[in-house]
Formats: C-alpha cells, sequence, structure tokens
C-alpha cells in the first residue's frame, strides 16, 4: 500500500477510536505507529508528546502532522492530520443532525438536564488531574489565580491572559536562571 | 460572510489552545458566546457529545458548532480553522526539531503557560456552574438537590476512575426518572 494510504487509514483508525481526545489516543498511537510499523521509535514518542504539548492545537493533530511529516513530508503531514480530523467530522455531522430532530423529545430534554450537572464533575475532574501534574511554586500558583481572576471576574479575553502568561514564563525563567548564576 | 467568520474565529481558538482537550473551553465558550452560536447550556450539552465521541474534542467541538450555524460547508471551515494552526506549526516545528526541544524560550514559555491553562479551565467551570446551578433553576428547589446530588455522585465515581461515557450516561438517566418523576 502506498505509504500515504497507509498514514490515511491508520490515523483515521486512531481518530476512529479514542474517546476523550488527545491523551488517549497516545498509547494507540504508540503501538500503531511505533511498535507496528517502525514509523517512529518508541523514545520518540515523549518527545512528540513534549513538542505537541508546547505547540498550539488538539495533541492529536500535533502528533498526526508530526508523524506524517516524518514519514512522507508534507503530503504524509497532509494524509495523517485529514485522517485522524475525518472520523469526528462525519461522526459529529451526523450527530449534529440528529440532536436537532430528536431535542424537542421530553426525554432528551430530561437526559441532558441531568448530563449537565455531570458534565461539571467530569470537567472537575480533569481539572484536578492538571492540578496535580503541575509544578507548584509561588510563581505558578500566582498565574493560576491570576489568570483565574482575570477571565472569571474582570472578563480579561483568553487569548490576552495566554500570552501574558507565554511572556511571565519566559522573563522569570530568565531571571531565575540569571540568580542561579550569579550564586 | 459566516463562513469566513467561523474559519476566523475557530483558527484563533486553535492559534491559542495550548495542551488540547479542555483547555480549549475557555476561548470557545468566550467566541461562541460572544458571536451568539450557541447558548452555555447547549456548550455543555456538546461537552457530553464531545466525551461520549471518538476523536479529539476540539474537532468535535467545532464540527458541531460550524454543522448548527451553518450547515456542512460551515463544519467544514470551522474544522479547517481549528486544525490548520497546529497543522502549520508543526511543520515549522519539525523542521527545527532539535533546537525548538531545547529552546529556552519554549521551556520558559511553558512555565507560565501551564499554570495559566489551569486558570483558564477553572474560569470556564465556574461560569459553567453558575449556569448550571443559579440560572436553570432557583436555588433549594428539588430540582436543584437532584442537580447537586449527580454532580457529587459523578464527581465521586471519576475520581475513582469511572469512565466518562458510563458517567454520562449515569447523569442522563438520573435526569430522565427525575424529569419524568417530578415533572420538572
Amino acid at each position: 500500500m502506498h505509504v500515504c494510504l497507509e498514514l490515511f487509514a491508520v490515523f483515521a483508525k486512531i481518530g476512529a477510536f479514542t474517546f476523550g481526545g488527545g491523551y488517549a489516543m497516545i498509547p494507540l498511537i504508540q503501538r500503531e505507529a511505533a511498535a507496528r510499523r517502525h514509523w517512529i521509535r518508541e523514545e520518540d514518542m515523549l518527545d512528540i508528546l513534549a513538542i505537541a504539548e508546547s505547540t498550539p492545537g488538539p495533541i492529536a493533530i500535533n502528533a498526526a502532522t508530526f508523524i506524517g511529516r516524518k514519514v512522507a513530508g508534507v503530503r504524509g503531514a497532509v494524509c495523517a492530520t485529514v485522517g485522524v480530523v475525518l472520523p469526528s467530522f462525519v461522526i459529529i455531522s451526523a450527530i449534529s443532525l440528529a440532536l436537532q430532530a430528536f431535542q424537542h423529545l421530553r426525554a432528551v430534554r430530561y437526559a441532558f438536564w441531568g448530563i449537565r450537572a455531570g458534565v461539571l464533575a467530569l470537567i472537575l475532574r480533569a481539572l484536578w488531574s492538571l492540578f496535580t501534574k503541575c509544578h507548584k511554586d509561588a510563581f505558578s500558583c500566582a498565574v493560576m489565580a491570576l489568570a483565574l481572576a482575570a477571565v472569571a471576574f474582570f472578563r480579561v479575553s483568553a487569548i490576552l491572559v495566554i500570552a501574558a502568561a507565554a511572556l511571565a514564563g519566559i522573563v522569570y525563567s530568565r531571571l531565575r536562571r540569571r540568580e542561579e548564576g550569579t550564586r | 460572510m459566516i463562513y469566513l467568520e467561523l474559519f476566523a474565529t475557530f483558527f484563533r481558538v486553535g492559534l491559542f489552545t495550548f495542551g488540547g482537550g479542555y483547555a480549549m473551553l475557555p476561548l470557545i465558550q468566550r467566541e461562541v458566546l460572544a458571536h451568539g452560536w450557541l447558548t452555555q447550556a447547549e456548550i455543555i450539552d456538546f461537552i457530553a457529545v464531545g466525551e461520549s465521541t471518538p476523536g479529539p474534542f476540539a474537532v468535535n467541538l467545532s464540527t458541531y458548532v460550524g454543522m448548527v450555524t451553518a450547515g456542512l460547508s460551515g463544519a467544514l471551515c470551522a474544522t479547517a480553522g481549528v486544525v490548520l494552526p497546529s497543522f502549520l506549526v508543526i511543520l515549522l516545528v519539525a523542521r527545527f526539531y532539535d533546537r525548538f526541544r531545547r529552546s529556552r524560550l519554549v521551556e520558559g514559555a511553558m512555565t507560565g503557560l501551564r499554570p495559566a491553562v489551569i486558570g483558564l479551565i477553572a474560569a470556564a467551570l465556574l461560569s459553567l456552574g453558575r449556569e448550571v446551578f443559579l440560572r436553570e433553576q432557583a436555588l433549594m428547589t428539588p430540582a436543584f438537590a437532584v442537580r447537586a446530588g449527580i454532580l457529587l455522585l459523578v464527581a465521586a465515581l471519576a475520581f475513582r476512575k469511572v469512565h466518562p461515557i458510563l458517567l454520562i450516561a449515569l447523569s442522563a438517566g438520573i435526569g430522565i426518572a427525575a424529569g419524568f418523576l417530578f415533572g420538572l
């Protein structure tokens, strides 16, 4: 099979069978791209994850683009990325039509009434796991609190907060390095 | 022009989201509410749909918003918009792979971005919580109690690593039962 077609097929499979987005895809990507096809080495996976986390956009897209490019250049990147996106696109398009058709049913309205409360708990759970994984020093706690306050109470745009936080991080790391250098 | 607006909006969302998943929530929330494309309640409903369907959350959400605002072409524009920044940035970064990986600038930016994303998600959660618990029904009514119960139960199970899809099904079941029993 032509390698571009194979990239498309493998990433379409990954897109179609992982629930919960980015991180849930990592083990599958590892098995398909590293263990089975040797497109990347096992240890490359960690680098890919680090790069995917420090570049904008969904992790799944980042990983697909990166591996596709490595295997077959820009054309490979296009095939892998389209592959990982396509299943979601098709499924969600169908679901949105179904939702529009059924949303007037009482059972559906009640179901979503309950779901709305449950989803808050799921976000809380995800937030907690990010919080426990994050390195907590005075600087990062301050950034967390400021970002929360800025958006929740002062309606600052999230984009502005992201840009300011990146800048603050750069300045802070530079100052800390300088301090360590003089000691 | 709605198509261009969908593309530009989701391009912005894709460009400024770091870390994937819920990190995108605060941006999407603001943009989508400002345009009047979805209500707060619809956003929450869609999070549940996104959690119970395969694929990256961001792609699911942008496809959905595009679809309900401008049909299939709208979905195509929104999805292309959210995917394109990642795609272009990765093509660029892959070229300077080693330099990027060891860049102090990138590492520094990440020390600020990681905690900021947590603060942003917390802010999004607060505003969604306000909607569900304070706006959709009065405080201390039976409906409020049922929902508080769902929240606590699902939170407890989620921390015991029960699968999100099961938890969404459970919340839906309780919602349907409560709805028909008490006529909410």
